[in-house]
């Protein structure tokens, strides 16, 4: 068989819905966010991590989370890239305009990260260590789009 | 050679939908129950398999996202993305190699999540029979036409199984579906595709089910007399529309395995008490016929005595897919620990647990326990 004549192709368009739990858990967590534009983890009383966003068990200790504490909105960036090939937006289905930052910001408080948009593109001005808070949208609605972006803190 | 023993086993309820339960949570809920019956801390337990699909989870690499609830941080965790039972087959491999002792085997679904038909569809060719549009339900019912014409089964047969079973479900408090139903009441329920009656397929269903492996050495020293795994076979058939649909061959084959490594030679005496992964009535049929247990199936069912073939009332009274199979090995190991509750078969001291998967069962794991 030659590779080089032709052959035909099937499409196949793969569009399927899927409706996730939340759970107590992350209910409780978007709740927060909506309600009070806060963010909360779960503390493990034997490790003392913070786990945000809140989970039922520390994965290392295998104890039950039941301790709820605040963290936040100041974190510090983990690590950080700005997007410049775009793809789409699953909150949207559309493109989000290029450029944009990305993180792994470290909520104060919180001993994992969490990930989300930075207010800045240019990469002379970003780098790991620095501070950052988070901005909240006026208008809530229990998701990740409560969070606008983190904002880079002056130094 | 080692053996390996099952040291307790959890379930959670099946229920058509979990909607306060993250899939985690759901996880976790089940994993933590095993603990506390078996009394094991997780630091104790030292590899896992989970069985999990990820469609059905809606993101690829779905074991890892529940890593953490199954304990598996800094362990070795495999994922099986099958029927439940292998996951039970791969975590019985991995004590037999001697590298592992405790091994925790979980199986979860959330059916309710994601559009099962579409789901399944993805399970057939892409090239001549998807862009048809299919799905398990369809195929089973071909099947189904296939088998009873062969057979000279009537819709009063099949229907038969489906009362059976939502009957003795009653007896199971995890069961999702049961009731005293009449074969005209089973005949009477919609149709779903010919000959398939509603009452007659397995619901959707969300759930999860965990057992704790152990070598026997270590089982002997937590148990008086534990529950063996006496023989576990395997098989896969052709592809469905590549043989002849009227005949479980991967189940006989797998089953020949499973009965040989348990030095089993007369199956319908030997084997006390047995739970068969039917997704569809006349897969039970099928799958007592396979087994070797009868030779008319149907008859067998009509007996009263009858209540040893799938006493949980199996995967049409709650089937989370791939919770399907490892958790017929949860019911069997009760059966024979004494923990199965009003749908306990007295005296039983070998049992067999039946896992399908694929399209019309082309995968097939049949295992076998032992009680001393």
């Amino acid at each position: 068989m030659s590779e080089e004549s032709p052959t035909l192709r099937v499409d196949f368009l793969l569009d399927t819905e899927y409706q996730y739990a939340v759970g107590q858990y992350g209910t409780r967590f978007f709740t927060e966010l909506r309600d009070h534009a806060r963010f909360v983890g779960v503390q493990c009383l034997e490790c003392g991590r913070v786990y945000v966003p809140p989970r039922p068990v520390c994965g290392i200790c295998y104890r039950e989370l039941q301790e709820w504490v605040e963290v936040g909105p100041g974190g510090t960036i983990v690590g950080w890239t700005v997007v410049r090939i775009p793809f789409i937006d699953p909150m949207t289905g559309e493109q989000r305009p290029v450029p944009y930052g990305f993180a792994i910001v470290r909520l104060d408080g919180a001993s994992t990260s969490l990930y989300h948009f930075l207010d800045e593109t240019d990469e002379r001005k970003i780098r790991v260590g620095q501070r950052v808070c988070a901005v909240f949208r006026e208008k809530r609605e229990g998701s990740l789009r409560d969070v606008l972006h983190f904002r880079l803190l002056e130094e | 050679m080692r053996r390996v023993a099952i040291i307790g086993a959890a379930q959670t309820r099946f229920e058509a939908r979990k909607a306060s339960l993250a899939y985690n949570e759901l996880v976790y809920g089940v994993v933590r129950e095993l603990l506390d019956r078996t009394g094991i801390s997780m630091r104790e337990i030292e590899s896992m398999v989970t069985a999990s699909q990820d469609a059905y989870d809606g993101k690829t690499i779905s074991g890892m996202a529940i890593n953490e609830v199954v304990g598996a941080y800094l362990k070795s965790e495999a994922k099986v993305a099958a029927d439940g039972l292998q996951a039970l087959l791969y975590g019985v491999a991995r004590i037999l190699s001697g590298e592992f002792d405790l091994t925790l085997v979980v199986a979860h679904c959330k059916e309710s999540e994601g559009q099962s038909s579409a789901i399944t569809s993805l399970m057939f060719d892409p090239f001549v029979q998807r862009p048809l549009g299919l799905d398990e339900l369809t195929a089973a019912a071909l099947q189904a036409r296939c088998y009873c014409r062969k057979r000279r089964i009537t819709s009063e047969d099949m229907a038969l199984v489906a009362v059976k079973a939502h009957r003795q479900a009653l007896k199971n408090p995890y069961a999702q579906r049961a009731g005293e139903f009449t074969v005209e009441d089973v005949l009477a329920s919609p149709l779903l595709a010919d000959p398939i009656h509603e009452l007659e397929a397995a619901p959707r269903s969300d759930g999860a089910c965990a057992l704790l492996l152990a070598s026997e050495e270590r089982a002997r020293r937590l148990v008086d007399r534990p529950v063996c795994i006496a023989g576990i076979g395997n098989c896969t058939d052709a592809y469905w529309t590549e043989r002849d649909l009227a005949e479980a061959r991967a189940l006989q084959e797998a089953a020949r395995r499973a009965y040989t490594m348990a030095g089993i030679s007369d199956p319908a005496r030997e084997i006390d008490v047995v739970e068969i992964s039917a997704r569809y009535a006349h897969e039970e049929l099928m799958a007592i016929e396979a087994l070797g247990l009868h030779a008319s199936p149907v008859e067998l069912i009509a007996r009263d005595r009858a209540s040893f073939i799938t006493p949980s009332g199996g995967p049409l009274c709650g089937n989370p897919p791939t919770v399907s199979g490892l958790v017929r090995a949860v019911e069997a190991y009760w059966q024979l620990s004494g923990e199965a509750g009003a749908r306990q078969v007295e005296g039983a001291r070998v049992a067999l647990a039946h896992g399908a998967g694929g399209i019309c069962g082309q995968n097939q794991t049949v295992v076998i326990l032992r009680r001393e």
